[in-house]
C-alpha cells in the first residue's frame, strides 16, 4: 500500500532524510521508532503530501505523492503531532466540518460521526467546545478526525501521547483491530507500544533507517554477543585477564573499583558455570552472576546512539 | 444535537468543501469576540461620522437660510461623499483585524497541516476563507444602510451615487480583505499579519499621492492607476467605469493568487 523509495529531504543545508526506503503491505501495522528530530514527522509529512520530497518517490495506494496528491490525500487518515482541532468548535461541529472537507455528507456523515464518537468514547463531550476539553480528549478527537472517512491508510504521529494508561490500552486495541483491513504507520518513542501493536518496526535515526524488522527479530539480531554481569567482593589484580582467558569470553569490561565486570561472550555459549567455578576457586567472593538479556529498549538506544554497531552486527547476525 | 442537526440533514450536493470552509469561518468569527468588537467600533464610528456630517449640513442650511432666505442642500455632496471618503480610512484600519487570523491562526495552532492534507485544493481554501470574511464584511456594511434609509425618510437626495458609493465600498472592502488574506498567509503571528496588511494598504493609498506628484505623464498615470484612490473616487462620484471595475477585480484576483502561492510555499519550510 505504501512504497517509499530513496526519499531524501533537505532543508537548506540540513539533510532531514537521507535516502529512506521502506514499504508497508496492506493490513500491516508499521511502527516508526526514533529519537526526536530523527525524521519521523518529516517522512509522514511527505507521505501525506504536506511537503514534497527533495528526491525519491513515494507511492501511496498506487498513487504518486508528487503527481496525484488529491488521490493520495483521499486514501489517508492523518493525525499530526498536535491534534489539528479548532478550539472554537464543538466536537460535533468539528467532525461535521472534517467530513464535509472529505466529501462526506448526509446520512453517511451522520453515521460515520456516530461510529467514531462511539469508538473513541466521545459521547459525553460531543456538544462541548474542543477548547474546553483535556489533552486526552483532544487527542481522541484528532483520532476520530483521522478515522472519520474510513481511509484504507492511517498515518498516526504519536497517537497515544497525552492519554491516560487506560486510554492508551484502548487506543492500542483500536489500532490492532484496524490492522488487517487498514495499513497503519505510527510513530512512537514508547517501545512497548511498538512491541504491542506492530508487526514491523523501522528504527530511524539522523534521517536514516538504521534497522527494520519485527520487534522480536530486531532484539535477537542485535544480540551479537551474550552478555553477563558479574559482581565480585574482592577481585584480584589479574581477575580481568583470567576471566578473559575463559573459553568463549570475548571481552571483559570493568567499571572501576566496584567489582562489577561485564563479560561479552560468544553467541550461543553459556560461560556462567565456568566463570562461577573460577571465581569460587580463586576466592574472589562471588556476589552476583547473571545473564543480561537485551530488550527492545537497549536495541533502540544502541542503534540510535551508536549507529555503527548495527553495521558491524549485520554480517554476524545473518 | 443542538446546532449541528439541521446542517447534518442537508443533502450531500449542497455542501462542497468550499462551502464547508465558508461555514466554518463564519462559525469561528461569530464565536470569537473579534467580529463583535470590530463590528461595534465600525458601526459606532460610521454612525458618529454620519451624524456629524448631517449636523454640519444642517448648520450650513441655517446659515444659508439667514443669508438668502432659502436653502437648497445637496446631501449627496455634504453628507454621503464625505462619509464614503472617511469610511475608506475606517475600513483600512478594521478590515486587517478581521483578516489577520485567517491563515496565521491555522499555522499557530497547527491546523494548517490538517487543511493542506485534506483532499481539497489550496485555491478552494484561499477562496473559502476570503468568502467567509467577505460575507462578514457585507453583513457589517449592510447594517450601515440603515443610515441612508433613515435620511431618506426626512430628506430628499439622489440615490444613484449612494448606490455606486456602496458598490465602491464593496469592491474596496474586497480588495482590502484580499490584501489581508495575503498578509495573514505570510506569518503565523496575527499582530504582524494585521500590521503588514495595514502597511501594504497605506502604501497602495499613498501611491496616488506619488502619482499626482509625477503629474500627467505616463508614469504618473500608471502609478495613480495602481492606487485604489481614484477608482474608488469615481464610484463615489457616481461614475461606473469599466476601467475601475477591471482594476478592482484584477487586484482582487492577483492578491488571492499571491496568497495561493504563499500558502503553497509555506509547506516547503
Amino acid at each position: 500500500m505504501i512504497e517509499v523509495q530513496q526519499i531524501t529531504k533537505r532543508y537548506g543545508q540540513h539533510t532531514a532524510l537521507d535516502r529512506i526506503s521502506f514499504s508497508v503491505a496492506k493490513g500491516e501495522v508499521l511502527a516508526f521508532l526514533g529519537p526526536n528530530g530523527a525524521g519521523k514527522t518529516t517522512t509522514m509529512r511527505i507521505l501525506t503530501c504536506f511537503m514534497p520530497a527533495t528526491e525519491g518517490t513515494a507511492r501511496v495506494a498506487g498513487f504518486d505523492c508528487a503527481d496525484q496528491p488529491m488521490e493520495v490525500k483521499r486514501q489517508i487518515g492523518y493525525l499530526p503531532e498536535t491534534p489539528p482541532v479548532y478550539q472554537e468548535l464543538t466536537v460535533t461541529e468539528y467532525l461535521t466540518f472534517v467530513g464535509r472537507l472529505r466529501g462526506l455528507g448526509g446520512k453517511t456523515l451522520t453515521s460515520s460521526m456516530q461510529r467514531e464518537i462511539e469508538r473513541l468514547g466521545l459521547g459525553t463531550v460531543q456538544q462541548r467546545l474542543i477548547g474546553n476539553l483535556s489533552r486526552g480528549y483532544r487527542q481522541r478527537v484528532g483520532l476520530a478526525q483521522a478515522l472519520l472517512h474510513d481511509p484504507p491508510i492511517l498515518i498516526l504521529d504519536e497517537p497515544t501521547v497525552g492519554l491516560d494508561p487506560k486510554q492508551i490500552i484502548e487506543i492500542r486495541e483500536l489500532i490492532k483491530n484496524l490492522a488487517g483491513s487498514h495499513s497503519v504507520i505510527l510513530s512512537t518513542h514508547i517501545l512497548p507500544e511498538a512491541t504491542a501493536v506492530c508487526q514491523r518496526v523501522v528504527i530511524i535515526s539522523g534521517g536514516r533507517i538504521v534497522a527494520e524488522d519485527t520487534p522480536e527479530q530486531l532484539s535477537a539480531r542485535l544480540r551479537q554477543s551474550e552478555k553477563i554481569s558479574l559482581t565480585l567482593k574482592s577481585p584480584a589484580a589479574d581477575t580481568g585477564s583470567r576471566l578473559k582467558a575463559v573459553w568463549g569470553v570475548q571481552n571483559v569490561f570493568t567499571s572501576g573499583d566496584s567489582g562489577t565486570y561485564l563479560l561479552e561472550c560468544e553467541l550461543g555459549r553459556d560461560v556462567r558455570e565456568e566463570v562461577a567455578r573460577l571465581a569460587v576457586a580463586s576466592g574472589w567472593g562471588l556476589l552476583e552472576l547473571k545473564a543480561i538479556s537485551m530488550t527492545l529498549e537497549d536495541v533502540f538506544l544502541q542503534l540510535t546512539r551508536h549507529e555503527e554497531v548495527l553495521a558491524s552486527a549485520e554480517p554476524a547476525g545473518s | 444535537m443542538r446546532k449541528s442537526s439541521p446542517q447534518q440533514n442537508r443533502p450531500v450536493a449542497s455542501m462542497t468543501p468550499i462551502h464547508a470552509i465558508i461555514a466554518k469561518e463564519l462559525r469561528s468569527y461569530f464565536v470569537s469576540p473579534v467580529v463583535y468588537a470590530v463590528g461595534a467600533v465600525f458601526l459606532l464610528v460610521v454612525g458618529l461620522l454620519a451624524y456629524l456630517y448631517v449636523v454640519f449640513a444642517g448648520a450650513q442650511a441655517i446659515q444659508l437660510m439667514q443669508v438668502q432666505g432659502s436653502a437648497q442642500l445637496n446631501l449627496n455632496d455634504l453628507v454621503f461623499r464625505n462619509l464614503f471618503a472617511s469610511t475608506r480610512f475606517i475600513l483600512l484600519i478594521i478590515l486587517p483585524i478581521l483578516t489577520m487570523r485567517l491563515f496565521a491562526e491555522e499555522r499557530k495552532l497547527r491546523t494548517f497541516e490538517f487543511l493542506l492534507t485534506s483532499p481539497i485544493g489550496i485555491n478552494e481554501i484561499v477562496v473559502g476563507k476570503f468568502m467567509g470574511v467577505f460575507l462578514v464584511f457585507l453583513g457589517l456594511l449592510g447594517l450601515t444602510s440603515l443610515m441612508p434609509l433613515m435620511l431618506a425618510l426626512f430628506s430628499d437626495f439622489d440615490w444613484y451615487p449612494v448606490l455606486t458609493g456602496y458598490l465602491g465600498l464593496v469592491l474596496l472592502g474586497a480588495l482590502f480583505l484580499s490584501v489581508g488574506v495575503l498578509a495573514s498567509a505570510l506569518t503565523e503571528n496575527q499582530i504582524v499579519a494585521a500590521f503588514v496588511s495595514i502597511g501594504l494598504l497605506l502604501v497602495l493609498w499613498l501611491l496616488s499621492g506619488l502619482g499626482s506628484l509625477l503629474g500627467d505623464t505616463a508614469i504618473g498615470q500608471a502609478v495613480s492607476y495602481l492606487s485604489f484612490m481614484e477608482h474608488y473616487d469615481h464610484l463615489v462620484r457616481g461614475l461606473v467605469d469599466t476601467k475601475d471595475l477591471v482594476y478592482f477585480f484584477s487586484a482582487l484576483i492577483l492578491m488571492l493568487f499571491l496568497s495561493h502561492r504563499v500558502v503553497d510555499s509555506a509547506r516547503w519550510k
